[in-house]
């Protein structure tokens, strides 16, 4: 089974078409529902481990990763469902993985927070914040050397900032002039600390300090999204040099599971929720006519069967054989 | 076969495998213009040009990360991280990246990277600069650890590392870099890893080193046959991971001895492991415990003489031994 990576029906356009828009409230339709499924999955057990979910970010994902060409790569932080889902993963694949399973996408080793799929370029989910932004700029490195017109798009929370592992990236990125989007999702706590509690400076200051362009953006406006991260990665096919995206948003559930969220009060989630980015991108092509409430039951009717399908996938997927265990520890001539 | 020092034929393999293989590309602290901190890339800044041979900045946790990266996209990256002092603060990019991403993938993607960097005390470095840890990465599943002894060792070995789909850390014994001996200018002159090396046959005694240690232990070996008439057998690993415990297995079970010399620390170090397998394999041949000879307990201290007793010696060695009979 191999996926492909979801786009491209044409070059991209700086702004997206209609058909486009309904593409992108599906693809977050169908995140916000198979995340919302897996917390279920996880309180019936089926979901075991740390599971962060990505409810309320989807137009991060949904907006990034649509600007992006088959042969790009994507790195990400841990709360990965949304981009795999975003990049053509197989949502089969990918409740498999989390159910442990032999048919994940990762074989049932690197559950929630390690989804991988490199024949979509989906290079993994990291669960060591910041370690895989060094990872995005030796990859863009490597496009460079090897002389592949791929982009690196690297998507991290507000929590990575600051890690040195950030700052090294950041400066090699730069020195080395390589191909990388540095793609961060500000969902304004890392964990339970706010980032204006852990930060000194603006997280675009900081990049901008490198010598890299920076923009914020509305993370939970999907247009937006995708109109400023098209610009990034242009800007690094051009062979520009890497460049900064800030996307404000904002988680609705806790950091993982296990979250009580002692640390936000419920006002503010309800302040977001407000500002959803699915109902926003909904009511607007309703009101633009290009959506009415039988497109939109169609919508939910589709997201509902993929998602149940997928649950249904991964519950009949067998665990991976116990005499397996030792594979992939190393890779040696005639590995199988 | 010509003769030459161990740093040159590092500088040898570096430079064939880049002839070999337009994959390999080296970057690392101070290895282009300044030629390496202990000389061993020398030259080849001026030989394959900035692209090939990066100096990167003090940034030990990114440049491993940057290779890590480079390697998972199809090069075969060499980072040089000065010393193994140095390298703690790259420990995470090995431990969680290099050495789990091909297991957590399901063997989608592997990290084929050497890491270079020298080890060891004895040069008055103090407490910060003069650490033998080589087991601490043999202790990680998905490494392969690399210690070389002798000149053509280190040549053999580190073209190997280059044909490795894996991630290699490769260990230089400061005081191995001024050694010299004959090394085969043969390019495709390989050591396969996981094959340790019988430098010296006995019947009494099995004598366990590698890197700087198997000095002290073939030093021991000839005062012991010297002085005590007694026959050591000495065995230099090579590799830690893999390791070729069948060797010493085997020698053990004829000399009924073994004696492991390791810089390191003796406590939850590589020596204990490997008397844990002797004993586990060959409990029945032994004539006495297994005996370790490893680094004093302590923070390595500045002063000589300090020093000098907080390191093993080929003294300590033979104290050990005769402690057997």
């Amino acid at each position: 089974m191999t996926a492909t990576p979801r786009l491209a029906r044409k070059a991209r356009e700086a702004e997206p078409d209609i058909d486009q828009l309904l593409d992108f409230l599906y693809q977050m339709q169908l995140i916000r529902r198979f995340e919302e499924r897996t917390g279920e999955m996880y309180t019936k057990g089926k979901v075991r481990g740390f599971l962060h979910l990505y409810t309320g970010q989807e137009a991060c994902a949904v907006g990034a990763l649509a600007t992006l060409q088959p042969q790009d790569k994507v790195v990400t932080h841990y709360r990965d469902h949304g981009h795999a889902i975003a990049r053509g993963m197989d949502p089969n694949r990918v409740m498999a993985e989390l159910f442990g399973r032999q048919d994940g996408v990762s074989g049932g080793r690197g559950g929630s927070m390690h989804l991988y799929d490199a024949s979509i370029g989906f290079l993994g989910g990291y669960a060591i914040v910041a370690a895989h932004l060094p990872l995005a700029v030796g990859l863009g490195l490597a496009a460079n050397m090897k002389k592949e017109n791929f982009v690196t798009l690297c998507v991290f929370g507000d929590g990575s900032v600051g890690e040195g592992e950030f700052h090294e990236a950041l400066n090699l990125a730069v020195l080395w002039n390589t191909p990388v989007v540095f793609f961060c999702e500000n969902n304004l706590y890392g964990m339970g600390v706010s980032f204006q509690e852990s930060l000194s400076t603006q997280v675009t200051t900081l990049a901008a300090a490198y010598n890299m362009p920076a923009v914020s953006v509305d993370g939970m406006d999907v247009t937006a999204v995708y109109r400023e991260t098209l610009k990034a990665v242009e800007h690094c096919r051009a062979g520009k040099g890497p460049y900064f995206v800030e996307a404000m948003t904002y988680r609705y559930r806790g950091h993982s599971m296990a979250d009580p969220e002692l640390y936000r009060l419920k006002d503010e989630v309800e302040k977001y929720r407000k500002r959803d980015a699915i109902d926003r991108l909904k009511a607007r092509l309703m009101e633009g006519g290009h959506l009415d409430g039988a497109g939109w039951e169609a919508i939910v009717e589709r997201v509902e069967k993929v998602v149940e399908d997928s649950i249904a996938f991964a519950d009949a997927s067998p665990n991976p054989p116990i005499d397996t265990l030792f594979r992939y520890v190393t890779k040696e001539p005639g590995d199988a | 076969m010509p003769e030459m020092r161990m740093r040159d034929a590092l500088r040898e393999a570096l430079r064939e495998e880049m002839l070999r293989d337009e994959t390999v590309f080296l970057m690392g602290e101070d290895i282009g213009a300044y030629g390496g901190s202990y000389a061993v890339t020398k030259g080849l800044l001026e030989e394959f040009g900035e692209e090939r041979v990066k100096d990167t900045p003090i940034a030990e946790s990114g440049i491993v990360g940057v290779g890590i990266g480079a390697a998972m996209a199809g090069l075969r990256p060499m980072v040089e991280l000065m010393t193994i002092n140095f390298s703690f603060l790259a420990l995470d990019q090995i431990v969680n990246s290099a050495a789990k991403l091909y297991h957590m993938s399901n063997g989608q993607i592997n990290v084929p990277m050497v890491v270079r960097m020298a080890s060891g005390g004895g040069s008055q470095l103090a407490a910060t600069h003069s650490h033998s840890l080589e087991g601490l990465y043999a202790h990680f599943p998905g490494l392969k650890v690399v210690c070389p002894s002798s000149p053509a060792d280190a040549k053999g070995l580190l073209k190997r590392a280059f044909r490795d789909d894996n991630t290699v850390i490769f260990i230089e014994h400061t005081a191995n870099y001024g050694l010299k001996g004959d090394v085969p200018d043969d390019p495709d002159f390989l050591i396969e890893f996981g094959q340790a090396n019988v430098l010296r046959e006995g019947s009494d005694v099995t004598l366990v080193g590698y890197s700087g240690s198997v000095h002290q232990a073939t030093r021991a070996a000839v005062m012991l046959q010297e002085q005590e008439g007694i026959s050591a057998e000495v065995i230099d690993l090579r590799t830690l991971r893999p390791l070729d415990i069948d060797t010493v297995i085997r020698s053990v079970q004829k000399t009924n001895r073994a004696v492991i010399v390791e810089d390191d620390w003796k406590f939850g170090g590589f020596a204990g492991e490997l008397s844990a397998q002797i004993m586990e394999r060959a409990f029945d041949w032994l004539d006495a415990p297994v005996a370790r000879v490893c680094g004093k307990d302590v923070p390595m201290p500045y002063n000589r003489n300090l020093e000098f007793a907080a390191l093993p010696s080929e003294e300590d060695v033979v104290e050990a031994v005769l402690a057997m009979f």
